[in-house]
């Protein structure tokens, strides 16, 4: 269910890493307890932002679920089509689905995150 | 979550896949298969609801009809058996302790049905009144209480009961008997669709919602839940208690002027609404429509001119209209439809636009 290849937040973001690039989206599992996804608030290209900072909001129509990033660094790509197709999200939540990508400055950052199976366990938590 | 209370229908809910939250003490469906795909389905087929947790209030006894009348805004005088209409509990100072419908039973029997977050509260200040000759009995948990509602609701209904639908007029009603069981058929709703509310003892609620989802599949009924109520509700311009009105609001400023007969006699706040009224609204309650990039909230500031001008009551994003919109106060300068707004949207601001409620009305039959 949860690509092996990605890391997972306690925010339920995943985080595809590659050289000094991360790629970030929401989980199935976030988008499932979310509902139809309606609006997509994402960061501009070139925003600079710290670990742990907002980078942006989704809303269904009953909920609005605020996006963080794992990792400090700057906005290199944002997912455009996100604004005219929300649904994407739902549909396929981590692939075309994805929100930003980010260029990082210590990886460190990434020790936080959950691999696969550790996230798996946690969205049964009922967290 | 076992605190909370549940209704007849909580393991059709649990069978159906719903997702359960807390509401107003009950463990309550808030959806089945999604928000939009319920508005959807009400619009355009049929939704069925499970609103068991509302309250109800029997009144009976020669007074009743006095007692009622001193107790609410609108005129029961005016009601006759077979009707019901929209009114209040008002405080003194004539802002609102519930809204509710009350329905004429008999000519000494009415039935007065509450908001479930109120049920408590508003039968301990209607037991407060002064009450000779009345009998005043809380029978909530007499009643479950199904809403079917959308274009299709009549077809649906019609097979299952011998009632003649077509005679039930919009906030009249019929007792009769529904796939076997004993109900009061109301032409009544809060979604803005033609559709009925079935009150029936709590041991046939379950065979009553079974009957009619088998009915009405064929013709698009799916069971839909508080999320999409809420979406209906707020489309058609209707008022939820704790967002539009509450214990800080009139009927004047809430728009809802045509519930108040102050020619009918003395009531509750009476006084107060006609001093209110002289001294003209100090705010009104509009629609909105968001014009720019975000979903208009309740609890959101409304701005106009550099200062703020009001708040937002209840706010979403329309599955009709795909846009945001909603309701909120305004300051009565603010108030025409087509008025410029900023909202402040979790600190940023939104262009909005003053607009006409309700926003959506159905197709007359």
């Amino acid at each position: 269910m949860y690509p092996s290849e990605f890391r997972y937040s306690h925010d339920h973001e995943w985080i595809q890493v590659d050289a000094d690039t991360c790629v970030l989206g929401i989980t199935d599992f976030a988008q499932s307890e979310l509902g139809e996804v309606v609006y997509v608030e994402l960061p501009e290209v070139g925003q600079v932002f710290d670990a742990g900072a907002e980078i942006g909001t989704i809303e269904s129509v009953k909920a609005v679920a605020e996006v963080y990033t794992p990792v400090a660094g700057e906005i290199v790509e944002v997912n455009d089509t996100l604004a005219d197709d929300p649904q994407t999200l739902n549909e396929d939540p981590h692939g075309d689905g994805w929100l930003v990508k980010i260029k990082f400055s210590a990886s460190s950052d990434f020790d936080e995150l959950m691999d696969a199976e550790a996230y798996e366990a946690y969205t049964r938590e009922g967290k | 979550m076992s605190d909370l209370r549940r209704t007849p229908l909580y393991d059709r809910h649990v069978a159906a896949g719903a997702k359960l939250v807390p509401f107003a003490g009950w463990e309550m469906p808030v959806q089945y298969s999604g928000v939009m795909d319920e508005h959807r389905a009400v619009r355009s087929a049929a939704g069925l609801f499970d609103v068991s947790h509302m309250g109800e209030f029997r009144v009976a006894g020669p007074r009743a009809e006095a007692f009622v009348q001193g107790l609410t805004p609108n005129d029961v005088a005016g009601l006759e058996p077979g009707r019901a209409h929209y009114s209040a509990f008002l405080t003194p100072e004539g802002t609102f302790v519930d809204d509710l419908l009350v329905y004429r039973l008999a000519a000494d029997e009415l039935l007065i049905v509450v908001n479930a977050g109120n049920i408590d509260g508003d039968f301990a200040w209607a037991s407060a009144q002064p009450r000779e000759g009345v009998e005043l009995a809380n029978v909530s948990a007499h009643w479950a209480l199904l809403a079917l509602q959308g274009p299709k609701a009549a077809s649906i209904l019609q097979p299952l009961t011998a009632a003649p639908l077509a005679e039930v007029q919009y906030y009249h009603f019929t007792r009769g008997e529904v796939a076997g069981h004993a109900a009061i058929v109301s032409r009544t709703g809060y979604t803005g669709e033609d559709g009925f509310e079935l009150y029936v003892a709590p041991e046939a609620a379950s065979a009553l919602w079974d009957a009619l989802l088998a009915a009405g599949a064929p013709e698009g009924l799916v069971p839909a839940g508080l999320g999409a109520r809420d979406t209906l509700r707020l489309e058609a311009g209707m008022a939820l208690y704790g967002h539009e009105i509450d214990r800080t609001t009139t009927p004047w400023d809430a728009g809802l002027d045509w519930i108040v007969k102050l020619d009918k006699g003395e009531f509750i706040g009476r006084r107060a609404l006609v001093a209110a009224r002289a001294e003209g609204p100090r705010r009104h309650l509009v629609g909105f429509e968001v014009d720019g990039r975000g979903i208009a909230r309740e609890g959101h500031t409304i701005h106009a001119g550099g200062r703020q001008v009001g708040a937002v009551t209840s706010g979403t994003f329309s599955p009709t209209f795909e846009r945001a919109l909603g309701m909120g106060y305004v300051e009565s300068a603010h108030a025409e439809p087509g008025t410029l707004l900023e909202i402040d949207v979790r600190g940023k601001r939104v262009a909005a636009r003053v607009a006409p409620i309700p926003f959506y009305k159905r197709r007359k039959r």
